[in-house]
């Protein structure tokens, strides 16, 4: 247990190090850091559903990986509508949080920030999770036990990741 | 049917669970927006840099603790009571110990990635800071996991359907707060 545990926080410290470079401009605007756990969360949560949805589909014989596919396309569909959904909220939530602690960032920009990044983080969901449980099934490894841990992590740290690239863009 | 699911019902179906995790992430981010925190993270270097991992690990070592409790009630090898048994007492202490040990790893890390990039910091601040705030997220989240998966399952809830949100939802709020109070704790001793 030590060893995984050691090695997933130092995978961590790869968006960590994202956090501490962009130090600065998270002091000045409180509504960026109310973003970080949220970004963080939500895309392992998203990533965790698709994951354990695909992989039952697969057993059920209703999953085929092509783009035609229902079960994929009601997948994929759900993601990007929780997605636009959820990161809506927050962005409205973090601006309102982040002027009630003294920040100045509009409305506008912490909107877009959120769900900017939320929606390209549905995409990296979609795509991570329909690789990984299509991989781990050709390898001939049982899904259940090796997408989530995968998938989760991954998201988490480039939920990060390209909340940054999209600040750096929009501000 | 599983398999056969819309769009529509997919995400009739999650947007509840995702909500609950939504609103603690916010609980965790006005925590770690707040005036006192963000002077934490001006003072003390290196607490954005552990913050992703020690958050992440919350969700690793107390998430494995709630699946053995789990697994054991079904099982039938530990009873749904609070006293000391043998069982109850092995995984509570095994998940005490990974989660001090993680906390004290990633404070050390966390320096070391400080020095190399050459930002300085002081190793027996991170690792006190890690220590409190692994400590007191230790206590609270052994103690409420406990609890919910205890009297949960004496109602007739399958725990493996509660840990998860629990453990994502008290992880990054508690998380987040006892780092504050570590920072505090700190302080007050140096």
């Amino acid at each position: 247990m030590i060893p995984l545990l050691a090695a997933l926080s130092v995978l961590q410290l790869v968006s960590g190090t994202v956090l501490e470079t962009y130090e600065a401009v998270l002091l000045r605007y409180p509504a960026l850091l109310v973003l970080v756990p949220v970004q963080i969360g939500t895309a392992g949560n998203l990533a965790s559903i698709t994951c354990s949805r695909l992989t039952t589909q697969l057993y059920l014989g209703t999953y085929e990986f092509s783009a035609s596919n229902p079960a994929l396309r009601a997948n994929a569909g759900a993601v990007f509508a929780l997605a636009a959904t959820v990161f809506g909220a927050v962005g409205v939530a973090a601006w309102a949080i982040g002027l009630a602690l003294g920040g100045s960032l509009a409305l506008g920009r912490v909107l877009l920030i959120s769900l900017v990044s939320g929606l390209c983080l549905a995409v990296l969901v979609v795509v991570a999770s329909v690789a990984a449980v299509e991989v781990s099934y050709r390898v001939g490894l049982n899904p259940d036990d090796t997408t989530i841990p995968v998938v989760t992590n991954l998201c988490d740290i480039a939920g990060v990741l390209i909340l940054f690239a999209v600040v750096s863009v929009v501000l | 049917m599983p398999g056969h699911d819309s769009a529509r019902d997919i995400y009739r179906q999650a947007l509840p669970v995702i909500s609950v995790s939504l609103i603690a992430g916010l609980f965790a981010g006005t925590i770690l927006a707040s005036e006192t925190m963000r002077a934490n993270i001006a003072e003390v270097p290196g607490l954005l840099l552990l913050l992703p991992a020690f958050l992440a690990t919350r969700g690793g070592v107390y998430g494995s603790l709630g699946a053995r409790l789990s697994t054991g009630l079904h099982q039938g090898i530990i009873e749904p009571r609070f006293r000391l048994d043998r069982r109850l007492t092995n995984a509570v202490v095994a998940s005490f110990l990974n989660g001090m040990t993680v906390s004290v790893f990633i404070a050390v890390v966390t320096y070391a990635t400080l020095v190399l990039f050459g930002d300085g910091g002081s190793l027996f601040q991170l690792v006190g800071v890690m220590v409190v705030a692994g400590f007191l997220s230790a206590v609270i989240m052994i103690t409420v996991l406990i609890a919910v998966i205890f009297l949960g399952y004496r109602r007739g809830l399958d725990p493996d359907n509660v840990i998860g949100p629990v453990v994502t939802t008290l992880g990054d709020v508690f998380g987040v707060f006892f780092l504050l109070v570590g920072v505090a704790a700190v302080g007050a001793v140096s």
